[in-house]
């Protein structure tokens, strides 16, 4: 074992207030989904309003829906679903795209090859049509649409995270440690893992990105997550019959939606270098 | 042409039917693994087991996976799409005319993304930096990053609901008048060209920025070219097989844009055949659609790897 020294690093990330904007939005989705059922004015459930499609009121701050419940509260529980259905799939995705992907580079050969073809392969799938399919196949439940969309982002993550490991793997540090008789974990896990972290974490977030919005388009198409449960793309397919009269209740989970995504979008365009090409 | 550029080129065939092979391979096998027996779903839960097991050994869903399988792919090989399960019907004779219903719409929005999104890519690129190239910018990235029901859920609100101009969400069978005609493919248009244009906008902008950052490029400045000129007779030139690749690679983005907007629009498009059949769980139907899908989005990126080794100068 050889002892690490420990290296002083100066942890002053300096973000540009783009990023910063975008950084705060995120946060702000995120404690909403977490504290959505304590903060929430009415029950999502329950009909409050005597009228449908209601404009926006000091009673209903968002208005109401195509049955007349309060949209505030519906759009903040749905944060839970859009958030958390997608934030569970990219860990997935991302884990086992990225080990795979380290696998590959390290052992090389006909594993590498193979993997690569068979994931190439998956990957030239548009990813709403195998969500159809899978549906169609199996049903939609918020397991099995973590799983497929975890699945059908498994391969991108895959493909860059064994580009940047591939670079790895050529330096001399690796070579002095297969030499030494390091296993395959330890250059894994020791050597490599930490010199792509960076890059990987800014494609983990452009990954939940698309995840966010396939989620949504399936559920807007209205196979995604079903009622009584509702998404934000769920949000939109149950009222956009008040697409017609410009009724809040579709136009809010839709500037959600839009708020989520390119806020990570800008937190990632304006991430320091330092973190974004650490391999680089 | 090289014999090495041919080659490269037929591996890259080679690569593209191996991978629809693969693709078919996953298509039907996710098909085959519905819970529950088709024979039974078929037949309702109050069907005796002799008629369950007479339509078993008729559909010969007793033989095993692989089998079946290769029967499958045979049958797509020489145009037997199958039978719909739930209305008996041939599902090529369902797909035919939707088919070509959903390929003039893709038609019509690349007659008009791919110009747009050239004239506004190229500028982009030729005035990098300027306010406009950062408007542009801007735009393609926001419409990059919201999903595609609101690209045409905001058409809708813009242009039916403010203005007007178009009919909202219907699709009318009797057209009559070309008058009438443009405007029921207004809005589905619309919407899949900002889809479409902002992917080839940014990816035209890149390939065009890449050669302006080229030595020769440089010399075409030192010499006292104007701008236009070093653009167009310089630049231009040598951007036109990435740019030619953008465009193919743009074009796959169609493929997730009908099927939403068929299904917004309600457009008699096969997207929207296939949606219809997920509802009521189709599946020679939903086969059928994704391979066509699957086989269109295919050739696309084929296409954009080819034109891509075509236009290296370096291979030829």
């Amino acid at each position: 074992m050889i002892p690490s020294i420990p290296v002083s690093q100066k942890f002053g990330y300096r973000f540009s207030w783009v990023g910063m904007i975008g950084l705060t939005i995120i946060l702000f989705w995120g404690i909403m989904a977490l504290i959505a059922p304590h903060i929430i004015p009415h029950p999502v459930g329950e009909i409050v309003d005597e009228d449908y499609f209601g404009v926006m009121s000091s009673r209903f701050w968002l208005g109401s829906d195509y049955l007349g419940r309060d949209m505030l509260s519906r759009v903040l529980m749905g944060a839970r679903y859009t958030v958390g259905i997608s934030l569970a799939a990219v860990s997935i995705a991302c884990f086992s795209g990225v080990v795979l992907g380290m696998t590959a580079a390290v052992v090389g050969g006909w594993f590498d090859a193979a993997l690569s073809r068979f994931l190439d392969a998956m990957n030239s799938i548009p990813g709403k049509l195998s969500g159809l399919v899978v549906v169609a196949a199996v049903g939609s439940s918020i397991t099995v649409l973590v799983i497929t969309l975890a699945v059908i982002y498994t391969p991108g993550a895959y493909r860059f995270a064994r580009a940047l490991a591939v670079n790895i793997n050529t330096m001399d540090y690796i070579t002095v440690a297969r030499t030494r008789g390091e296993g395959i974990f330890y250059i894994i896990g020791s050597e490599i893992l930490p010199n792509i972290i960076g890059p990987v974490l800014a494609d983990l977030g452009l990954r939940f990105v698309f995840i966010v919005l396939l989620l949504s388009g399936l559920s807007f198409l209205g196979l995604g997550v079903q009622p009584p449960f509702a998404d934000w793309g769920a949000l939109v397919h149950e009222n956009v019959g008040g697409l017609p009269f410009g009724a809040p209740a579709v136009i809010v989970p839709s500037l959600a939606i839009a708020s989520l995504t390119i806020s990570v979008n800008l937190l990632i365009d304006n991430l320091p270098k330092k973190i974004r090409d650490r391999s680089a | 042409m090289s014999t090495y550029v041919l080659n490269l080129i037929t591996v890259r065939l080679l690569i593209a039917a191996l991978t629809l092979l693969i693709v078919s391979f996953a298509v039907f096998f996710a098909t085959a693994m519905l819970p529950g027996d088709t024979a039974t779903i078929l037949l309702g839960q109050a069907a005796t087991p002799e008629a369950v097991a007479g339509l078993r050994s008729a559909m010969h869903l007793d033989d095993p996976a692989y089998l079946r399988f290769l029967r499958w792919l045979g049958g797509l090989m020489s145009g037997d799409l199958g039978t719909s399960y739930v209305n008996n019907v041939a599902v090529a004779d369902l797909i035919g005319g939707r088919f070509v219903n959903t390929m003039r719409l893709a038609g019509i929005t690349a007659l008009f993304s791919v110009p747009l999104a050239l004239t506004l890519g190229i500028t982009a690129a030729m005035f990098r930096g300027s306010l406009y190239d950062r408007a542009v910018t801007i735009l393609t990235i926001g419409v990059i990053s919201i999903p595609e029901f609101m690209v045409a859920t905001s058409a809708v609100l813009v242009f039916s609901v403010y203005l007007k101009w178009l009919p909202a969400l219907s699709f009318a069978n009797d057209v009559t008048s070309v008058w009438q005609l443009l405007k029921v493919y207004a809005m589905p248009v619309i919407s899949l060209t900002f889809v479409v244009a902002a992917q080839m906008i940014r990816m035209t902008r890149a390939a065009v920025i890449d050669t302006l950052n080229t030595p020769y490029v440089e010399t075409a400045l030192l010499k006292g070219a104007s701008r236009p000129r070093m653009v167009l007779r310089h630049a231009l030139p040598n951007a036109i097989g990435p740019i030619v690749n953008a465009i193919a690679l743009s074009l796959s983005y169609l493929v997730g844009g009908v099927i939403i907007v068929e299904t917004i629009f309600n457009y008699p498009g096969i997207a929207k055949l296939m949606v219809d059949g997920v509802a009521t769980r189709d599946l020679p139907l939903i086969q059928s659609c994704a391979m066509i899908f699957c086989v269109g989005y295919l050739s696309l990126i084929t296409l954009a790897d080819i034109i891509a080794i075509l236009a290296n100068p370096r291979l030829r």
